[in-house]
């Protein structure tokens, strides 16, 4: 991803920077009144005879914006069909009455062109129609097949303009891609765009599960079977390679990556016991970090690296437990009604997301480190398993239907707002986000 | 009872069997055997120290209760069964997979599971196994036997199943 050349650069603002009523979204509300905003198609420079695949790329970009920003739920993209003025030029100001009379309060303007290079150029600027003024102007040039990229990075960059927040558009999601009945189901390593395009497969069917990328999306540890003695795997998504972490006599499952990369904390079995280590990547030392003959399992580091959540029934119980990134001061945080597990740490540091079990229904529901604040979101059948938007405001997770019909993801925020279904080609479970694509 | 249902499929294709090999000139059969024997084809159809043996003849499945991993009273004479037949024959190796049902978390299910093998494998090697016979594999939920959700299904699918690694006869 960092080889594909994308170039921001801030175009001139052609009107002054003033703001009457500054333009903005509280992401902490939700979507209790999303914002209007109109982005009519981008304009096409190229003639389209001249390049037919990157005139439909162009003739796309719009609407990917489009479907970006609605599915944050804290916008509401306007049907093009009722926009009264036709952009033509995106270098001069709109006439900003005509946007209003539709109810737009923000206009993304733009448009794009192959270059003599091969390459395409797109600009865009975002407008206050109210404020009558620039928001924020940036030009992208990059090769036309990764077009989508550039589409996403336009949201992002809208969504942080008007959130405050850095948005997640500009990511992918590596997950498991399920098939075959329910008792004799296939599941494949799997990867795709954050709105379903672009799926691919990594793995052929058997089983894998719990796929986690690091902190530069270009790795993914994952829990496999497929040589019959299930252990956890790196893929490295540059050259397609696959190894197995460690040679362990006994089982290993459940890994994640520490905030620099640098380690991966798994569980490891032995007798019967699970137990949490950590492996050093660059030594493949590892080190063992408790020590209970209770299940000790799901890791998940602090943002700064410092401590790790995890899951143990040591009380009698499956609850969440933090302690020291060296194992030290164990301590339950999760006190609420239920069984509580697969524990993740948001990367802003502020909430824990976790799985909510009571007898056989499964919730997602947020605590901050200390365990006060819970949280129910989700209100699924057994919803598990949640992994967090790199800007910490959107959890995905599986959802199984109930009578083994089935398994998808979802997506919400932690608001508790805009529970959503994420598009995948078929069943699929364990997503895992990836963090921004750099 | 499903033994019944084989046997005289069985008996058939031996008599084939015999008929096609009479046709040929060197060995004769032997006389006149299969002719007069009336009765005992149905254990006959299963070869003593195969896969089929061991899940038939002696049972390869127990069962646990909801998120608890101990070899239950009921069980254990199918563990002593078990037990008993790989004293029977040594060149055996088996594993013991722990499998849990979908009331569980994922991680904590294969964790589950692991233990639930575990137990498996602790009253086996109790009972005078060796335990370099006795390799363990946990599931979690990941292989149900049944799909529903109600109870009835989901004591089924918490179960640890003996299954044969190598040496069997076949």
């Amino acid at each position: 991803m960092r080889i594909l050349g994308v170039v921001a650069a801030m175009l001139l603002a052609v009107a002054p920077l003033a703001f009457a009523a500054p333009l903005q979204v509280d992401v902490n509300q939700g979507n209790i009144q999303p914002l209007p905003i109109a982005i009519p198609d981008f304009v096409s420079v190229t003639p389209a005879a001249a390049d037919p695949a990157a005139a439909a790329a162009i003739q796309n970009i719009a609407k990917v914006v489009r479907a970006d920003l609605d599915r944050s739920g804290l916008f509401r993209s306007l049907d093009p069909k009722s926009y009264i003025e036709q952009i033509t030029n995106i270098n001069v100001a709109p006439n900003f009455q005509n946007w209003r009379v539709i109810n737009a309060q923000g206009l993304v303007t733009g448009q794009a062109a192959m270059q003599p290079d091969g390459r395409l150029r797109v600009d865009f600027r975002l407008w206050d129609v109210y404020g009558e003024s620039q928001m924020l102007g940036l030009q992208f040039t990059t090769q036309p097949a990764t077009w989508r990229r550039v589409a996403h990075m336009i949201s992002d960059a809208i969504y942080q303009r008007i959130t405050g927040e850095k948005g997640y558009f500009d990511t992918r999601i590596v997950f498991i891609s399920e098939s075959g009945t329910a008792l004799h189901r296939q599941k494949r390593l799997a990867i795709m765009d954050e709105d379903g395009a672009n799926p691919s497969f990594l793995t052929n069917g058997y089983l894998v599960l719990t796929p986690r990328f690091n902190p530069s999306a270009q790795m993914i540890a994952y829990m496999s079977y497929t040589t019959g003695k299930p252990r956890v795997y790196l893929f490295d998504l540059e050259t397609g390679r696959q190894e197995k972490l460690g040679d362990f006599p006994n089982m290993t499952f459940s890994p994640r990556f520490s905030p620099d990369g640098n380690l991966v904390a798994m569980t490891l079995e032995m007798g019967g016991n699970s137990d949490i280590y950590v492996m050093d990547l660059r030594t493949r030392q590892t080190k063992r970090l408790t020590y209970d003959p209770a299940v000790d399992t799901a890791p998940s580091f602090s943002p700064d690296g410092k401590q790790i959540v995890f899951e143990s029934d040591r009380g009698g119980s499956q609850q969440i437990y933090v302690m020291n990134a060296d194992g030290s001061n164990p301590h339950r945080i999760s006190f609420g009604e239920g069984h509580h597990g697969t524990p993740v740490w948001s990367p802003r540091g502020d909430l824990i997301a976790f799985t909510h079990v009571t007898s056989a229904q499964f919730r997602i529901g947020v605590m901050h480190p200390d365990g006060s604040g819970e949280r129910i979101l989700s209100n699924g059948w057994q919803d598990e398993g949640p992994t967090w938007a790199p800007n910490g405001r959107v959890l995905m997770f599986t959802r199984t239907i109930q009578g083994g019909r089935g398994s998808q993801i979802w997506s919400i925020d932690v608001t508790g707002r805009n529970q959503r279904r994420v598009s995948t080609p078929g069943d699929a479970s364990d997503p895992a986000w990836s963090p921004l694509i750099q | 009872m499903k033994n019944f249902a084989v046997g005289p499929l069985a008996v058939i294709a031996f008599s084939l069997f015999v008929a096609g090999c009479a046709t040929k000139p060197p060995p004769a059969p032997p006389p006149a055997a299969p002719v007069a024997q009336p009765a005992p084809p149905p254990a006959s159809t299963i070869v003593p120290g195969s896969a089929e043996d061991l899940k038939v003849n002696v049972g390869d499945t127990v069962h646990f209760e909801y998120n608890l991993y101990a070899v239950l009273d009921q069980d254990k004479s199918t563990l002593q069964r078990q037990a008993a037949w790989l004293a029977k024959y040594p060149n055996i190796k088996v594993t013991v997979e722990g499998h849990a049902d979908e009331r569980g978390t994922r991680e904590y299910n294969i964790a589950l599971g692991a233990k639930r093998a575990n137990a498996v494998k602790e009253y086996l090697v109790s009972l005078g196994v060796s335990a370099a016979r006795v390799d363990t594999v946990s599931y979690g939920k990941e292989r149900p036997i049944c799909s529903d959700s109600t109870e009835a299904c989901w004591s089924q699918n918490r179960r640890g199943v003996t299954i044969i690694a190598s040496g069997a006869n076949s």
